[in-house]
């Protein structure tokens, strides 16, 4: 369970976001500048909200009132960004590897070989992110916030840079995560048929104000 | 080539100062590089200005500041030789100290160019996969900053190996212990008989810079390979 309550403000613009999310893929719908990316931001912990909260679970990440704010490394949310961000200095593998090697072992709920063949990339493993096409990019970037093993997935238009047939084939793998892990998923997108296909409930944003449940 | 002793001497000594300049100004050079190009703090760009100040300057100029500074009636130098007995002024640590404040600010441009062209986004990947902030400076920032860690290390050898004015004022040129290639070349041109050997020193120098020049070239064709700015292979276009 994730319940935010955010206020942050830079130049024109101003986020007001408020929410109780459950379990299952959340999608936040809006066009693009209306605050999606600073809300995943925001629950990242790479932006600091001007006011507000976010408790995650049984913890507090953020609460201004109280001069609490967990820094992005301690808060175990994963984010995948629009364009994987792999690291081009490490090869597939210790991109992976990456989050799951900062993690205790008890704390580790996935494992490389399970991880590598749920995206399909075992046969990747060796080699260097510049190698890829931009729907392996993505895969990758998938298993690589899945092995840190967050309590919480962001995922920040992960399909946008990508054509409509890449698409499709990265859907089917997004499903399978979310039956096969159910980790609680916020998944940030403008375009509709993604959240339809994946989505348990849609949250509304528009110039930095969510609303409730536009869909069901 | 056949050199007289002192030639060698020369030689020997000036690789030992560029080496050692190179090695003292390069955790200085990553450190400010990475605040200069990442944090924001009052009075930056003071410090900018301060680094640069040595390449604009004439020469003598910071040479002599540190022979104020640290000779031994010095504020820094006196205070050295009473606490610890070392005498910076008039030896070879000195010619060290001026080659490393002349080339300093050539090490600092290549480290910044390189950190800044880090995507960002990068870092804070790192940030959500568990990296405080100095695991991500380690194992990200760093590595990916390999091309232009190698070209500021290169130029600043080659900026100290061709270090003259300052030394001249700070230390002095004494043979054997200050007396670097430009010294040496500078000395001989003013003994008679001098310039076979002049010339020669100058050849070596050429050449010197010429096998820098190709081995960081060199080195960083193999940097940026290994961190696939080159050979984008089938899925360039993706």
């Amino acid at each position: 369970m994730l319940s935010f309550d955010l206020q942050f403000a830079r130049g024109d613009f101003a986020l007001d976001a408020a929410a109780d999310v459950g379990d299952g893929v959340t999608g936040v719908y809006g066009p693009s500048g209306s605050g999606k990316s600073t809300l995943l931001a925001l629950l990242a912990g790479l932006l600091s909200p001007s006011r507000g909260s976010v408790r995650l679970g049984e913890r507090t990440l953020v609460d201004t009132d109280a001069r609490r704010f967990v820094p992005a490394w301690d808060r175990h949310v994963g984010l995948v960004f629009q364009d994987g961000q792999l690291f081009p200095h490490l090869t597939v593998r210790q991109n992976l590897l990456f989050g799951h090697a900062r993690i205790p072992a008890a704390a580790r709920r996935f494992d490389l070989a399970g991880v590598a063949e749920l995206l399909e990339i075992t046969p990747l493993l060796d080699r260097r992110p510049t190698l890829l096409s931009g729907g392996e990019r993505q895969r990758v970037a998938l298993g690589r916030a899945l092995l840190y093993s967050p309590q919480l997935l962001l995922l920040d238009e992960p399909l946008s840079s990508l054509d409509d047939r890449l698409k499709q084939q990265i859907l089917p793998f997004l499903k399978r995560i979310k039956v096969e892990t159910r980790l609680p998923m916020l998944y940030v997108t403008h375009a509709h048929s993604e959240l339809e296909y994946l989505a348990d409930r849609v949250l509304g944003m528009e110039r930095g104000r969510l609303q409730q449940a536009v869909t069901g | 080539m056949w050199l007289s002793p002192e030639e060698w001497d020369a030689l020997a000594l000036s690789a030992k100062v560029a080496l050692c300049a190179t090695a003292a100004c390069l955790p200085f050079g990553i450190a400010l590089s990475w605040l200069l190009e990442r944090r924001q703090f009052p009075g930056k760009v003071w410090i900018d200005t301060l680094v640069q100040l040595p390449m604009v300057l004439p020469p003598v100029v910071p040479g002599y500041l540190l022979l104020l500074l640290l000779g031994t009636q010095g504020p820094l130098g006196g205070w050295l030789l009473d606490t610890f007995g070392i005498v910076i002024a008039f030896t070879w640590k000195g010619a060290v100290i001026a080659s490393a404040v002349m080339a300093f600010p050539l090490m600092v441009q290549p480290i910044r160019l390189a950190i800044r062209l880090i995507d960002p986004r990068l870092e804070k990947a790192a940030a959500t996969l568990g990296a405080k902030p100095w695991d991500t400076f380690f194992s990200v920032t760093l590595p990916l900053s390999v091309p232009g860690l190698i070209a500021g290390c290169i130029l600043c050898f080659s900026r100290s190996l061709g270090e003259f004015g300052a030394t001249m004022a700070f230390v002095g040129n004494i043979p054997g212990e200050t007396r670097t290639l430009p010294l040496a070349i500078y000395s001989l041109t003013h003994v008679p008989d001098g310039e076979a050997a002049a010339l020669r020193l100058s050849l070596l120098s050429i050449a010197l810079a010429v096998a820098a020049l190709l081995v960081s070239r060199w080195i960083s064709l193999r940097a940026e390979r290994r961190l696939g700015y080159l050979d984008r292979g089938p899925h360039a276009e993706l």
